[in-house]
C-alpha cells in the first residue's frame, strides 16, 4: 500500500526529463560517421519501373551510395510480410503480394520507396534523390476499395485476382438470415469508416549502425515493440540473425499503432549501414509520415438488425468490405477480422450474428491497427445501427440499449467472444446523470430560440483488450504469441530494476509500473527504475499495443513480484528465525506477525548478494522473471455521451459537453487513465468531425499535410467530464482491463448520433466536416 | 555560408553555417540543444517554438541567419538551475503530457502566453488558453490537462 | 530548402541594391509564408534580403484621422496597439486572427500585402479601408494595387514601406477558418469611411484574390445592418473550390460572415 501504490494519483517519474528539454528521441541521436539516409518515393500510384537512372545523383556532393531493389534482393534481404494468417470462408490462405522494401518491378501507391540515397548531409541526401532518374510508365490506379473489387478493375498484385486478399466470414449466415426474416422491425444502414492517418509527433526514424569486427546492427527507431521489430528484421527479412542486431526504442513520441510495425525504411537503413559501411539516419519528415506511414480504418459496410415488437434484437448481419492499401501490413489482416467481426455484439445479447468481410488492395497506402484497430469500426457500425433503430422505433435511444444488454457473465456472444465481467448499466446511468439527458429537451427549445440547432447522441461501447491468450490468437492465425514477459531484479541495497517487455511512449510505464512496487514492499517509486525498449537490456517480450500493457505487461511484473516476494520472506524468516508464512513486508520493512521482530527491506537484499547466511540451499541473488500469457481477452466498455449545437449558417459543430463512464476494471494510477481517455476521446472527436485522408483519381493524396488534413487542437475540443466504474476483470491478478483505446472506439458514434439527431436526419458522413454539415442541413 | 552569433540559454554562441540553416537546426545539430522539436514541414505542429528576444516564434520558420544578433531561450534554458519554471512543474502536477514530444513548444509557447496575458493585464480563461494553443498541436493529451496546467500556472504565477 | 544567400538591409536604398545584384532575389520580411514555401522546395530564391531591421519600416503613426502602418509592423503589434485600436479596432482584430501567436510574432503586414495570398487576411482589409500602398517609389491605390491571385502592382525592386488609410467610422472583420489550415477560407472585413461610403473587402475565397462586393457595399451605404447584406448575391463561379469548401459553400461562409461582421461594428 502507501501514498504511492495502486490507485494513487502520481505524478509521472518520467516527466521531468519531458519537461525541460532532455528526453531522448532516435532523432536526437547521432554517431561519429553517421550518413543521411533520403528514399526517392513513387510520384505515381500504380507504374511499372522502366528505369532507374543514377549517373547525375551519383556525382551530386556528399553522395556515398545510391541502391535500389534488385541490389536489395540480391543481398538476400526478404520481402515484408503480414504475420497474421487469415483464411477465406473456402478455405484458401489470403492472397499476400510481395512487398519488397525497395520497389523493384512495379510501384503500388504514392509514396513507395524506390531508391534509396545515402549521403553525408541530410540536404545532399534530398538533393541526391531529386537527381535520380526514374522512368516510370503509369497504370490505371484504383484508390476505392468498393471500385477495386469491380469487374475490369485495375489489377495490383498476380497473387491476389480481382484485388480480393480473402473473402471471410464469422458467425452463422442462415440462422441470422432466418432471424431477421421473422423481426417486427429491420434497420437497414450503408456505414462508412473514414480513412485516418495516425500522426503521432514525432515522425518516424531509424538510426542504423554496423560494427564490422563483430558483424553486429545496432537500430535506434521509432517502435512500439522494439523485440518484435529485431524478431521480424532477423527472421523474415534476413537483416540479421537476432543475437546480432539490437534494436533500441528509446523515448518515442506516440504510436498509435503506425509504431509497431516494421517499415521499408528501418530495414533498408540497417542493410545500408553495412553495404555502404557508415551509420545510416534517416527521419521522417511529416509529408513522408502521411505518405508511408500505416493507415486506419477505411471500411465500408452494409448492415442489417433486427428487432422484435419489444426492441429486443432478433439478429444483426454486416456485410464489410476494408481497404488494407497497396500491401498487407504487419497485422493488417486481423484488424477487420478477429479484432472487428468478434465485437458485433456490442454491449448487447444478441443470438444470431453474421459478418463477412472482404479485404481488397488499392493504390493507397497500406492500413493496419489505429489505436482502437477494428474494434471502433464495430462500435460504430453497432452503436449508428442502435441509435438509428431507435429513432425509427420511436424509444428512447437509451432505453432500446437498456433492453438489450448482457447482464449475467460470463456470456458467449456468437462471435467468439466470451465476455467475463462487466456492468453496462451503471455506465449508461452515471454517463446519463452526469450528461442531464433529462434536461436536454429544454437546452434543445433554448438553442433552437438562438437559431442553433442541438443534438445528443450516445454510444455504449466494449472492447477486447489485454490482447491476447496466445493459443487463440494462434488458432485463429496469429503468427506471434501475445503474452508478455518481466524481470524483477532486486539489487544488493534494495533499489529495483523491473525490465518489462511493454513499451512507453506516452502511456506512462515508468510510473505505474513502479506504483506495483510500491503497493507490493511499501517501497517509495522512486527506489524503482523500469527498463524498456532495448533488446540488449531487456528478455524478449511482445510490446504496447492494443491496450496490453497494464492487463497483460503489468501482469507478468505481478508474476514475477510474488516470486521475488517468496523469496525475500524466505530469507527474512531465516534471518528472524521465523515461519516464512508469518512474514508481511510493508513501509519496507518485513515483519513477523505477531511479534515486534523487524528486519529493514534492504537488510534482505543484502543478505541475499552477501549469501553469507541464507536458508540452506537457496541460491544467492533476488532477482526472478515471469512470463505472462493471458487466458482470455479483457473487456472494457462504457457509455459516452456527446452533445452538440450546429450553427446552420456555416455548418460549424461546437461540442457543448462530452461524458465518458468508463469500466476499466482495476486502476492503478487514474491521472493517468484520465489522460488516455482524454487523448483517446479526443482522437476520435477527429475522426467524427475533422480527420479524412483523401485521394483524387490518380491516387494522389490530396491531405498530405496539415494544410489540409486536419488536427484536433486545444479550440476544436471541449474539457471532458470522465467517471469511472469499476468490476474487476477476472482474469488476470490485479483485475484490470485497460483504456488506452477506449475513447478512440467510444467517441465517433457518440459525436454523429448526437450531429444526426441536431439536423433532424441521418444522411451525414465521417468527418462531418463544417461544409459537410453545412450540405447536409441544407439538402434536408 | 553565414556566420551567426547569438545567446542562447544565457550563452553567447556562434557557428558558421549555410545560409538555407533553419534556426532549429542550428540549435539541434550545431548546439545539441535537441530539447527543441520538428513535427511537421508546414509551420503548424509548433513543437519547435522557442523565445527570439523574449517572443514565441517557430523555429523552423526562421533561418539562424535570421535570428543573429537575438537572445534565444529553449526549453533547456527555461529552468533556473534545478528549479522548474512554474509552468513546467505545472505541466507536471497536471499531467499535461504524454509521450513528451510536443511538450516542449507547449511549455514555451504557454510561458509567452502568460506573459504576454499578464503585461496586458487580461486573466487567461479556458478560452483564451484554448486561443493561444492555436499553433501547438499535440496528438496525446486531448489538450485537456494541458489547458488545465496552463491556467493553473497563469494563476500562481499572476 | 536550397541553398541561398541572405542578407540583411539596413535601409529601402540598400535592399534595393542587394536586390539589383542578386540573380533571382526574394525580400523576407517575417519569412512565415516564404520560409515555408522554401522549405517545401516550391521556392528557391538565390538571395534573401531581410527588410525586418529597417527601422523606417516599422511602427504606428496616428496624424490626426490618418493610420500609417510600416510595414515591417508585426501582425502581434497591431493587434496589441490600443492606439490603432481605437481608431480602427478591425484592423486589430484582424491582425490577432492571423494564424497562431507565434506566426504573429514574426509575420509584417508588408509581407502579407506584397505575396497576395488568397488566404491571407490583410488584403481584405486594405480593400475595406480605402488604404493606400506606399512603396519606395510611389503611392498605390488598393484597387490598383491586388492584381490577382499572388499577383500585384509591385515592379521588380520595389518595396512595400508602409500602407495608409483614414480611420473609418466602423469596422470589423470574421472570418471562417479552413478546418487544417487555419487561413481564411471567407474573411470579410467591413468599413463604414468618414465620407459616408461602405467599403467590404472579401479574403480566402475569390478565385482572383481579393475582391469587393458592390452589391453590399451599397446596401450597407444605405442601412448599417446585418439585414442589409443578408440576401446580398455571391457570384459562385467567382470563387474557389476545393475539398474544404465548395463554392456554394464559400458564397454561403461569405454571408455569414459580412453579416456577423457588421453585426460586431455596429
Amino acid at each position: 500500500m502507501g501514498v504511492e501504490g495502486i490507485g494513487a494519483r502520481v505524478t509521472r517519474k518520467e516527466d521531468q526529463r519531458f519537461i525541460t528539454g532532455k528526453g531522448r528521441y532516435t532523432d536526437d541521436f547521432k554517431m561519429a560517421g553517421m550518413h543521411y539516409a533520403a528514399f526517392v518515393r513513387s510520384p505515381h500510384a500504380h507504374a511499372t519501373i522502366k528505369k532507374i537512372d543514377r549517373t547525375a545523383a551519383e556525382a551530386m556532393p556528399g553522395v556515398v551510395a545510391i541502391y535500389d531493389g534488385m541490389q536489395l534482393k540480391a543481398d538476400g534481404i526478404g520481402n515484408i510480410i503480414c504475420g497474421w494468417m487469415v483464411h477465406s470462408k473456402d478455405g484458401s490462405p489470403m492472397k499476400m503480394g510481395a512487398w519488397s522494401a525497395l520497389a523493384t518491378e512495379k510501384v503500388r501507391y504514392v509514396g513507395d520507396a524506390v531508391v534509396v540515397v545515402i549521403a553525408d548531409t541530410q540536404a545532399n541526401a534530398r538533393n541526391a534523390a531529386e537527381a535520380v532518374e526514374i522512368d516510370y510508365s503509369p497504370l490505371p490506379v484504383v484508390t476505392d476499395a468498393v471500385a477495386a473489387l469491380k469487374p475490369g478493375a485495375p489489377q495490383l498484385h498476380t497473387e491476389a485476382d480481382g484485388n480480393l486478399i480473402f473473402d471471410w466470414e464469422l458467425g452463422d449466415a442462415k440462422a441470422t438470415d432466418a432471424a431477421l426474416a421473422n423481426s417486427a422491425h429491420v434497420t437497414e444502414m450503408d456505414i462508412v469508416n473514414n480513412r485516418l492517418s495516425p500522426n503521432p509527433m514525432e515522425p518516424r526514424a531509424a538510426l542504423a549502425y554496423h560494427d564490422e569486427a563483430e558483424d553486429h546492427f545496432t537500430l535506434y527507431t521509432t517502435s512500439q515493440n522494439p523485440h518484435v521489430a529485431r524478431l521480424v528484421l532477423s527472421a523474415f527479412y534476413q537483416v540479421a540473425p537476432e543475437n546480432k542486431l539490437r534494436v533500441i526504442a528509446p523515448d518515442v513520441g506516440g504510436g498509435f499503432g503506425s509504431k509497431i510495425y516494421i517499415y521499408p525504411e528501418e530495414i533498408v537503413c540497417l542493410w545500408a549501414s553495412k553495404k555502404a559501411r557508415v551509420p545510416v539516419k534517416w527521419t521522417a519528415d511529416r509529408t513522408e509520415a502521411f505518405l508511408t506511414d500505416a493507415h486506419g480504418r477505411d471500411h465500408v459496410s452494409k448492415a442489417r438488425m433486427g428487432f422484435d415488437k419489444d426492441g429486443k434484437i432478433t439478429g444483426f448481419k454486416v456485410d464489410t468490405i476494408a481497404n488494407l492499401g497497396a500491401y498487407m501490413s504487419l497485422f493488417s489482416s486481423s484488424v477487420p477480422t478477429y479484432l472487428y467481426a468478434t465485437l458485433l455484439s456490442g454491449q448487447y445479447n444478441i443470438a444470431n450474428i453474421h459478418a463477412n468481410v472482404r479485404t481488397v488492395y488499392t493504390n493507397t497506402v497500406p492500413v493496419d491497427a489505429y489505436r482502437g484497430a477494428g474494434r471502433p469500426e464495430a462500435t460504430f457500425v453497432v452503436e449508428r445501427m442502435m441509435e438509428t433503430a431507435a429513432r425509427e422505433m420511436k424509444m428512447d435511444p437509451a432505453e432500446l440499449r437498456r433492453r438489450n444488454f448482457v447482464r449475467s457473465f460470463p456470456h458467449q456472444t456468437p462471435v467468439i467472444m466470451a465476455y467475463d465481467a462487466g456492468d453496462f448499466e451503471a455506465t449508461l446511468d452515471s454517463a446519463l446523470k452526469q450528461a442531464d439527458y433529462a434536461g436536454f429537451p429544454a437546452r434543445k427549445a433554448e438553442a433552437a430560440k438562438r437559431g442553433k440547432k442541438r443534438g445528443i447522441g450516445m454510444s455504449c461501447y466494449i472492447e477486447a483488450c489485454g490482447i491476447a491468450p496466445s493459443a487463440a490468437v494462434g488458432s485463429l492465425g496469429a503468427g506471434v504469441g501475445l503474452w508478455e514477459s518481466a524481470e524483477v531484479r532486486v539489487n544488493p541495497v534494495g533499489t529495483i530494476e523491473i525490465m518489462t517487455g511493454s513499451h512507453s511512449h506516452g502511456q506512462g510505464h515508468e510510473t505505474t509500473f513502479a506504483q506495483l512496487i510500491a503497493e507490493r514492499f511499501g517501497l517509495p517509486i522512486a527506489n524503482v527504475n523500469i527498463v524498456h525498449g532495448d533488446t540488449d537490456k531487456v528478455q524478449f517480450g511482445m510490446g504496447t499495443y492494443g491496450s496490453r500493457s497494464g492487463a497483460v505487461g503489468m501482469s507478468a511484473i505481478v508474476k514475477a513480484l510474488d516470486k521475488v516476494e517468496a523469496k525475500a520472506k524466505k530469507i527474512a524468516a531465516h534471518l528472524m528465525e521465523a515461519d516464512a508464512g508469518d512474514i508481511v513486508i510493508e513501509n519496507g520493512v518485513a515483519k513477523v506477525a505477531g511479534t515486534d521482530k523487524k528486519l529493514d527491506w534492504h537488510m534482505i537484499c543484502l543478505a541475499a548478494y552477501t549469501a553469507h547466511n541464507l536458508p540452506a540451499g537457496m541460491e544467492p541473488g533476488l532477482k526472478e522473471g515471469a512470463f505472462y500469457d493471458p487466458t482470455n481477452f479483457t473487456f472494457p466498455a462504457g457509455t459516452y455521451i456527446c452533445e452538440v449545437e450546429v450553427d446552420p449558417e456555416t455548418g460549424t459543430t461546437e461540442i457543448i459537453q462530452f461524458v465518458a463512464a468508463d469500466d476499466f476494471g482495476k486502476i492503478i494510477n487514474p491521472m493517468i487513465v484520465e489522460g488516455q481517455v482524454h487523448g483517446g476521446v479526443a482522437q476520435g472527436i477527429g475522426q467524427a468531425l475533422m480527420e479524412g485522408v483523401i485521394y483524387n483519381s490518380e491516387g494522389q493524396m490530396l491531405t498530405a499535410s496539415y494544410m489540409d488534413y486536419q488536427m484536433p487542437r486545444a479550440g476544436d475540443l471541449p474539457s471532458f467530464t470522465l467517471s469511472t466504474h469499476e468490476t474487476l476483470c477476472p482474469g488476470n491478478p490485479l483485475g484490470m482491463k485497460g483504456c488506452g483505446e477506449a475513447g478512440a472506439i467510444g467517441s465517433p458514434p457518440a459525436l454523429i448520433n448526437a450531429l444526426t439527431d441536431a439536423i433532424g436526419h441521418n444522411n451525414l458522413a465521417m468527418p462531418a466536416t463544417p461544409q459537410r454539415v453545412w450540405a447536409a442541413i441544407n439538402a434536408k | 555560408m553565414a556566420t551567426v552569433s547569438m545567446t542562447v540559454n544565457g550563452k553567447k554562441v556562434s557557428g558558421t553555417v549555410e545560409d538555407r540553416t533553419l534556426l532549429v537546426q542550428f540549435l539541434r545539430e550545431n548546439l545539441g540543444l535537441t530539447g527543441t522539436h520538428v513535427g511537421c514541414d508546414t509551420s503548424q505542429c509548433g513543437a519547435c517554438v522557442v523565445h527570439v528576444d523574449g517572443k514565441a516564434v517557430k523555429s523552423c520558420t526562421m533561418l539562424a541567419a535570421q535570428a543573429s544578433g537575438t537572445t534565444v531561450t529553449t526549453i533547456e534554458g527555461l529552468a533556473d538551475g534545478t528549479t522548474l519554471h512554474p509552468v513546467q512543474a505545472a505541466f507536471r502536477e497536471h499531467h499535461g503530457l504524454q509521450c513528451g514530444f510536443c511538450t516542449p513548444g507547449m511549455i514555451m509557447t504557454a510561458v509567452d502566453m502568460i506573459e504576454r496575458a499578464k503585461k496586458s493585464g487580461t486573466k487567461l480563461d479556458e478560452a483564451a488558453i484554448r486561443e493561444g494553443l492555436e499553433g501547438n498541436i499535440c496528438r496525446c493529451t486531448g489538450y485537456h490537462n494541458i489547458v488545465k496546467a496552463i491556467h493553473a500556472a497563469s494563476m500562481a504565477t499572476a | 530548402m536550397y541553398e541561398t544567400h541572405y542578407h540583411r538591409a539596413a535601409s529601402t536604398e540598400d535592399a534595393a541594391k542587394l536586390m539589383g545584384a542578386a540573380a533571382d532575389g526574394k525580400f523576407v520580411s517575417g519569412g512565415q509564408t516564404l520560409i515555408p514555401t522554401m522549405k517545401q522546395r516550391l521556392a528557391a530564391p538565390s538571395d534573401l534580403i531581410d527588410l525586418r531591421h529597417i527601422a523606417a519600416m516599422k511602427g504606428i503613426t496616428i496624424n490626426g484621422n490618418q493610420v500609417t502602418i510600416g510595414a515591417a509592423t508585426t501582425h502581434a503589434e497591431v493587434a496589441a496597439s490600443k492606439e490603432l485600436r481605437a481608431v480602427c479596432a478591425g484592423i486589430c482584430d484582424l491582425a490577432g486572427m492571423i494564424g497562431d501567436p507565434a506566426v504573429r510574432h514574426m509575420g509584417t503586414i508588408g509581407g502579407s500585402i506584397a505575396n497576395n495570398d488568397p488566404a491571407a487576411d490583410y488584403p481584405a482589409a486594405m480593400m475595406a479601408l480605402n488604404a493606400q500602398i506606399m512603396t519606395n517609389k510611389r503611392t498605390i491605390d488598393c484597387d490598383d494595387f491586388f492584381t490577382g491571385m499572388f499577383e500585384t502592382a509591385l515592379e521588380d525592386n520595389e518595396i512595400i514601406t508602409a500602407v495608409s488609410f483614414a480611420a473609418p467610422t466602423k469596422s470589423a472583420y470574421e472570418k471562417f477558418r479552413n478546418p487544417a489550415s487555419r487561413y481564411a477560407m471567407a474573411g470579410v472585413f467591413v468599413a463604414k469611411l468618414k465620407n459616408g461610403q461602405a467599403r467590404v473587402g472579401i479574403t480566402g475565397a475569390g478565385s482572383g484574390g481579393v475582391f469587393r462586393h458592390g452589391e453590399m457595399e451599397t446596401a450597407l451605404a444605405a442601412n448599417w445592418s446585418s439585414d442589409a447584406v443578408a440576401n446580398a448575391k455571391v457570384d459562385g463561379g467567382e470563387l474557389l473550390s476545393d475539398i474544404h469548401a465548395s463554392s456554394a459553400y464559400r458564397a454561403a461562409l461569405i454571408i455569414a460572415m459580412a453579416k456577423r461582421a457588421v453585426a460586431k461594428a455596429a
